[in-house]
């Protein structure tokens, strides 16, 4: 093997495969090393595909990547202890081609996006992992594995490491993680002829049904649940903010058990074959917690960065884009003749901040703090939403006018007038720019 | 209550047996000086369990290598952390 490479990327995730396949596609000299057995044996994700950022990297993926349902209909659900209020959404303008949002099982995906790098030039070292960066004073120039012989030298190193991110901490480019910064989610997969599912969701051959939740499920936690159709099998899991996970003592998996335990949601799973219980966390501080992302031959792209659009259930897209961005950085500095060195690489945040990763994550930058000053928005409203529709639709011989009334005085009993006008302010404000 | 064993179950492991790529730093600060004990109730594979004279015992074996228990232990900072080597650890089938 050669000692020396151009770039070496660390991770062969969404970041990773979309650095290595674009580097290795413009003729650059890749290694591409993956502590995983195979790519995406680490790798956990909801998981639904954004088509549009592989398609800017990968315009024909739809001819062979493992895709398992393209997305009609999506339902939003508020839960109560034993009720839900919910919208759906369901159009046949999903189902013309070409799709726009797929439902993916990682192990799966990651092994196709791997192969495309693969053939595009990149090599690619498996089950090895990278204990440490290499340094020249505070440039980085290649990386220390747990092979013999392990180091091996490059001019630039992508970290595209995923969420905990070690390698960038050791070498003192950035701090732990706080608790408030990042959320643990726990999900599994149901087994579930196919048959059975297209029948239970009301949909077609490839159709697919995405259930976004939230409420009471997260036990008063800031967090949200979802449930995806694959093509025969369902997954669903349940996220919420480590910092609630410490503060109010609340185990995981019990979390999950209870979930599949509300009566609208155990119908759905009735008769399924559980095969695989997975973790995972999700780096969802946001614009404000944001590290340096680059420095004298080293960048970093994915959830590595906190490039994370939690608000909207964003990551695998961002992690795509920012190492495609990370990887034409590279790409056009070399062809200028320039080193890649921190004044130069100053161009991928320049890269990033005109696209739409770093416009969308100044947008919400003041979500997650809202969000965490305001836990009610997990608790009271989702009894309140419940409450009312419960009071609306029961027929009990009570006048519209008095149940309105009751309804009104429900919300302001629990909230105030002005805390329910401040809580729609935040809650807009949450969504908006400024 | 479920036991988290029957969902580990279903999940494939390689464990690097006699080299755990999470260990505690000082067992003494767990039992004396950490009233929470967080890691023995957020750990999603239960790693962490509580024995009877406040000691905390650690086993990596069903680890899902998600972090959580080196954040979480944030005013100690006493666990030790790394990755399994290269193709240990967890192997997710489906992820
Ligand atoms: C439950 C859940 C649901 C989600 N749902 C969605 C969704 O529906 N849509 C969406 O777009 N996003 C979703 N996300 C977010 C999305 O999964 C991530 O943003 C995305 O996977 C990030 O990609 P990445 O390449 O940065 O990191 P990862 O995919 O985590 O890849 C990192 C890779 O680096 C490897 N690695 C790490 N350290 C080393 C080392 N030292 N040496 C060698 N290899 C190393 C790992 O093994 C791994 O393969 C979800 C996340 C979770 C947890
Ligand atoms: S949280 Fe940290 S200090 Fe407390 S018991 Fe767990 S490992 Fe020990
Ligand atoms: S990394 Fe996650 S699964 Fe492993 S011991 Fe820590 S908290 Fe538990």
């Amino acid at each position: 093997m050669a000692e020396k490479f151009d770039v070496i990327v660390v991770g062969a995730g969404m970041a990773g495969n979309a650095a290595a396949y674009t580097l290795a596609q413009a003729g650059l000299n890749v290694l591409q090393i993956e502590r995983g057995e195979t790519p995406g044996s680490k790798n956990v994700q909801g998981a639904i595909l954004y088509a549009d950022a592989l398609e800017k990297i990968i315009p024909d993926f739809r001819d062979d990547a493992p895709l398992e349902r393209h997305l009609i209909e999506q339902r939003v659900w508020i839960l109560d202890d034993e009720s839900y209020v919910g919208s759906n959404y369901r159009s046949e303008e999903f189902n013309r081609e070409p799709y726009n949002r797929y439902t993916i099982i990682r192990a799966h995906f990651d092994q196709w996006f791997n192969k495309k790098a693969r053939d595009a030039g990149a090599l690619v070292l498996c089950e090895t992992t990278v204990t440490n960066l290499l340094l020249d004073g505070k440039r980085v120039i290649g990386v220390a594995t747990d092979r013999k012989g392990g180091e091996i030298y490059a001019d630039c190193v992508i970290l595209a490491d995923g969420v905990n991110s070690l390698l960038a901490k050791k070498a003192g480019f950035h701090d732990e993680i706080k608790p408030r910064d990042v959320a643990l989610a726990v999900k599994e997969i149901h087994f579930l002829p196919q048959e059975t599912i297209e029948s239970r969701f009301n949909i077609g051959e490839e159709e697919g049904v995405v259930i976004e939740m939230a409420g009471k499920i997260t036990a008063g936690m800031m967090g949200t649940a979802f449930l995806y159709t694959n093509k025969e099998s369902i997954t669903l899991g349940i996220g919420c903010m480590l910092s609630d996970f410490k503060e109010q003592q609340v185990t995981p998996y019990q979390l999950l058990e209870k979930m599949k335990d509300h009566p609208a949601i155990r119908p759905l799973l009735a008769g399924s074959e559980m095969k695989e219980y997975a973790a995972h966390l999700i780096p969802e501080g946001g614009y404000h917690a944001m590290p340096q992302v680059y420095g004298d031959g080293w960048m970093i792209a994915g959830d590595a960065g906190m490039f994370v659009n939690g608000l909207h259930r964003e990551g695998s897209n961002l992690a795509m884009t920012t190492g495609k961005l990370a990887a034409e950085t590279l790409i056009e500095l070399k062809e200028q003749g320039k080193a890649w060195n921190a004044r130069s690489l100053a161009r991928y945040q320049a890269k990033l901040d005109d696209s739409f990763v770093m416009k969308d994550l100044r947008k919400y930058r003041q979500a997650p703090a809202i969000f965490e000053k305001n836990p009610h928005f997990f608790t009271t409203y989702p009894e309140l939403l419940n409450r009312a529709a419960h009071t609306l639709v029961k027929v009990d011989g009570v006048d519209k006018k008095s149940k309105e009334r009751s309804i009104k005085s429900a919300f302001v009993e629990a909230r105030s007038r002005l805390g329910l006008l401040g809580d729609a302010f935040k809650m807009w404000r949450a969504f908006q720019s400024r | 209550m479920i036991k988290v064993e029957e969902k580990l179950f279903q999940n494939r492991y390689r464990v690097d047996a006699g080299r755990p790529h999470i260990t505690i730093k000082d067992p003494q600060l767990c039992a004396t000086g950490c009233d929470k004990k967080q890691c023995t109730v957020c750990c999603p594979a239960g790693c962490y369990t509580e024995e009877g004279n406040g000691r905390v015992v650690m086993i990596a074996d069903g680890c899902m290598e998600c972090g959580t228990c080196r954040i979480i232990c944030d005013e100690h900072r006493n666990v030790e952390w790394d990755w399994p080597r290269g193709g240990f650890g967890i192997l997710f089938k489906f992820g």
